[in-house]
């Protein structure tokens, strides 16, 4: 990863006296591929919207290569932008919606016409020109604005929820192509997205948002399996959350049940949440495991079974391949460093 | 883009054209101005109002407005209905709709008083309607100079104003909606009356608005079809207007007009709470 | 079927006398104005003198000037001022602000033509601008901008807010952005907008009526104040003339909008 290439420090951003975005300090590198992850509201699309200079920041500053942006219009940013529902332009075509930007630029008419094509190209829609919007499908619109995006040369490209109106298997295609693009392009992608799958495929960089705070900023592999807390756990992926007290090192209890696990450092007898992965729980026949239950649903997921076992109230959550029959007794097994502990939130 | 200054100068037009001259009818309503020229004040004006001469005017007024929205409402709504469910039937197969709406709207755009010079030929005493009725062996019909006519003049003028809000309604409706009714076990008549007509009164009231108001004051009609000698509010307010002297009592006149007119349109606005499109009108 | 027959039978017979109550009295119009005698009830032969005596009436040709000229004036006037007046209230956040300037907007609509009329009869009178040809103009671009505003301010509201982004982002300068993406966008309700007031224009008596004088009549003013002096077969020519152009008018708006159901200045009106 290159320098830092756009760096937030304390910004704060209000609309109407709600706070939207609460002290944020963060950095984009340069090349990165970075996803702004989190639920609606979360503040991650006026994040974007402060890159793109559609929002001033109402306190800290933004800067850009090193120069302040505090004051620059959002046409004089060397970013751009695919917008949530593409805005591409009606009334033109898909050749003038591309060329829109480099007309601005006055480039030449030659000039133009070739990097019109090359970006069609990129984005497999070769032969298109002439094509009216309404005429293109939802997938064939998001590459179009992908490609009057790029076709402009940013130095970051933003992206606000763009496969979001597209349905499942498009949106999977569409993530890899996404991310072969930014390696083939070598700009760097911020990417605004809710849904955590997205976010785990495509990113380098993954920075988790709740309530216009920064939950957690790391890996995806980072995020996933060691989240920092029960939030970011639940968000990331399926979890099962359960309160316990941490007796002492390497050692937690809960439902009066003592698990063996490898976090240290917490104060003896603390209340603590564990997170625990629904794949990383091993239902057995009664007995075997530690903790016992009875099967409550089934639920074949083409691969694993999803089940729910009641354990004395607490309904876990279990993938596994093995099935086991709505009703029948069964115990459930955890390795120690499949069990996550983190701090009450 | 939305900068506010750009609604500036629509916002002063407004003040000054619309805003001021209304101040000056409330200024005018509540004084009177003596000889030497000083104003003061005074609710004479509207005093004068209650005189059982004027009194009855209004009560005509009324009456021959309230007419024509009957009139309106009973000949215009079956047309709306019927040129409705053709186009509605048409834009589902994907085809044009039929036009005939444009052809109910056309009279309206060909200048008012051409329109009602038109039956001012047909109604005189010696016009085509009673040549045709002494051609047929018929007593001749005095409809010139009557209540009739100006109520005819009236409903003439602004059907294409009922017609067009019902319309517009109707058009609207969801064919699922009807089906619906009709799948819970609704025969085409209960259809009507449960569904249609109840979906379709946002555009009756704003026809009802439309056409009430105007009725009330278009002196002109009651001036052609009666020769001045009806006498309806407009009419009343036009001629205190055109008289240096009565134009107090005319601007008293024509407050107690608009408070009329919001009244009745506040109260359609009960009587149709659902609709929004009100707030246009 | 047979019932189904039998009701569209019906139906046809109902719009048949509809449409004659709508059109019989201009029929006989273009009928007489044929006609060689001056009557409306007797037919004396075909002529054309009602026509040669019409095009030679120098009040009626400028009544009907002043009409055009009006009426093209005042709709692009109004359609320059309500146009930006749309988009600057869209700018107002405040919803009772905006309530506010909606409700003056809507008050030329809802309030009485006549209490609109007498009240800036008082206004000019007061202020000592003569009544006249300006008085007029005014007159008609004040009742004019709220139906380009009521027109424009939905395709406003449609306006995908992204749009005008894309552009900025695109690295167009708001003028240019504007006038590239937002415009032709709302085009459709400026023209429909303008069109409106047009004809609302051309067929105004009543504020006419008060905001004129020394002798500036419009046609409306005109014909008002002559046909009360006795019916004269000019005017049956004039109806014809007049009728033809607006059908003709009306075509053309219908041609123009017929794909697109909502954007003709009808469904605007209603």
């Amino acid at each position: 990863m290159g320098k830092h290439l756009i760096e937030f420090k304390n910004v704060c951003k209000t609309f109407d006296d709600t706070e939207v975005l609460k002290n944020i300090n963060l950095h984009i590198d340069e090349n990165e591929f970075l996803t702004l992850l989190g639920p609606s509201g979360c503040g991650k699309s006026t994040l974007l919207r402060i890159i793109a200079g559609f929002e001033e920041p109402t306190s800290g500053s933004v800067c850009f290569e090193g120069a302040d942006l505090c004051g620059v219009p959002a046409y004089e940013r060397k970013v751009n932008t695919v917008f949530q529902r593409y805005a591409l332009f009606p009334h033109l075509d898909v050749y003038d919606n591309i060329a829109f930007g480099l007309h601005i630029k006055k480039l030449g008419s030659k000039e133009i016409d070739s990097k019109v094509r090359r970006v069609l190209e990129l984005v497999n829609l070769k032969g298109f020109e002439r094509r009216t919007i309404g005429s293109l499908s939802g997938g064939q619109q998001q590459r179009i604005a992908i490609a009057r995006a790029i076709v402009n040369e940013p130095k970051v490209l933003l992206l606000d929820e763009p496969l979001a109106a597209l349905d499942l298997k498009l949106r999977q295609g569409m993530q890899l192509e996404l991310k072969n693009m930014q390696r083939e392009l070598g700009i760097t992608f911020v990417y605004v997205t809710h849904d955590q799958e997205e976010a785990l495929t495509m990113s380098d960089t993954i920075v988790v948002m709740k309530e216009g705070t920064i939950q957690q900023i790391g890996k995806p592999t980072d995020i996933y399996n060691e989240p920092k807390n029960a939030y970011v756990a639940d968000f990331i992926g399926e979890s099962n959350i359960i309160s316990g007290i941490m007796k002492h090192d390497c050692l937690v209890n809960i439902m009066d049940t003592d698990l063996e696990c490898v976090d240290t450092g917490f104060a003896p007898d603390e209340s603590v949440d564990v997170v625990i992965r629904p794949e990383d729980i091993y239902i057995l026949d009664p007995d075997k495991g530690k903790i016992t239950g009875v099967v409550e649903s089934v639920t074949f997921k083409g691969v694993h079974y999803e089940m729910v076992i009641d354990s004395n109230g607490f309904k876990w959550l279990v993938h596994d391949t093995a099935k086991y029959e709505v009703g029948s007794d069964v115990s459930l097994l955890v390795k120690p460093f499949d069990i996550h502990i983190m701090k009450k939130s | 883009m939305f900068k506010k200054t750009l609604s500036y100068p629509h916002l002063v037009w407004m003040v000054l054209f619309v805003i001021a001259p209304m101040f000056l009818i409330f200024l005018y309503a509540f004084t009177v101005t003596d000889d030497g020229g000083t104003l003061s004040f005074t609710l004479e004006n509207f005093a004068k109002f209650f005189e059982p001469m004027y009194i009855k005017i209004l009560f005509n007024s009324v009456w021959i407005a309230f007419l024509s929205v009957v009139f309106c409402i009973i000949l215009g709504y079956p047309a709306a209905k019927i040129i409705a469910d053709r186009d509605r039937r048409r834009i589902a197969m994907g085809k044009k709709a039929t036009g005939l709406l444009m052809l109910f709207v056309m009279p309206m755009w060909m200048n008012v008083m051409l329109r009602l010079y038109a039956w001012l030929t047909i109604l005189q005493p010696d016009g085509v309607l009673n040549s045709f009725l002494s051609l047929l062996g018929l007593p001749k019909l005095d409809i010139m100079y009557t209540q009739t006519a100006v109520v005819l003049g009236t409903v003439y003028d602004f059907i294409p104003f009922m017609i067009m809000p019902i319309y517009s309604v109707l058009i609207k409706i969801d064919d699922s909606v009807i089906e619906a009714a009709q799948d819970l076990g609704a025969n085409k008549t209960r259809v009507f009356w449960k569904v249609i007509l109840p979906l379709s009164m946002p555009g009756v009231v704003s026809g009802i608005t439309m056409v009430f108001l105007p009725a009330l004051t278009s002196f002109y009609i009651s001036d052609f079809f009666s020769g001045g000698q009806f006498m309806l509010i407009g009419n009343l307010i036009e001629k205190n207007f055109k008289n240096p002297v009565g134009r107090n009592f005319g601007s008293a006149l024509s407050i107690i007009l608009m408070i009329f007119a919001f009244l009745s349109m506040h109260v359609m606005k009960i009587f149709n709470k659902s609709n929004r499109q009100m707030d246009m009108y | 079927m047979k019932k189904h027959f039998f009701k569209s039978f019906i139906e046809n017979i109902y719009l048949f006398l509809m449409f004659l109550f709508l059109y019989f009295p201009i029929v006989i119009l273009m009928i007489f104005s044929f006609n060689s005698i001056k009557s409306t009830s007797n037919w004396g032969g075909f002529s054309t003198r009602w026509y040669v005596q019409m095009f030679s009436d120098d009040a009626l040709l400028g009544a009907f000037g002043t009409t055009i000229t009006i009426a093209i004036i005042a709709a692009l006037a109004s359609c320059v001022i309500g146009t930006a007046a749309a988009i600057g209230i869209q700018g107002f956040r405040s919803k009772r602000l905006k309530g506010l300037i909606n409700a003056v907007t809507n008050l030329p609509m809802v309030s009485s033509e006549l209490v609109m009329g007498v009240s800036m009869m008082m206004l000019f009178l007061t202020v000592k601008i003569p009544l006249g040809y300006f008085t007029l103009l005014l007159a008609h671009i004040t009742f004019c901008v709220p139906y380009v505003i009521v027109s424009v301010l939905p395709k406003l509201v449609q306006l995908d807010a992204g749009l005008y982004e894309a552009a900025l982002d695109l690295g167009a300068k708001p003028f240019y952005a504007f006038r590239k993406v937002v415009l032709p966008e709302i085009k459709p309700g400026i023209i429909s907008g303008m069109l409106i007031a047009f004809t609302l224009s051309i067929d105004d008596f009543v504020i006419s009526f008060f905001t004129t004088g020394n002798g500036v009549n419009n046609l409306s003013i005109y014909i008002y104040s002559s046909v009360r002096r006795g019916v004269n077969p000019m005017y049956n020519a004039l109806s014809t003339v007049m009728f033809i152009l607006v059908a003709i008018l009306l075509f053309i708006i219908n041609k123009r909008s017929s794909s697109k159901t909502g954007d003709s200045p009808i469904g605007v009106l209603g």
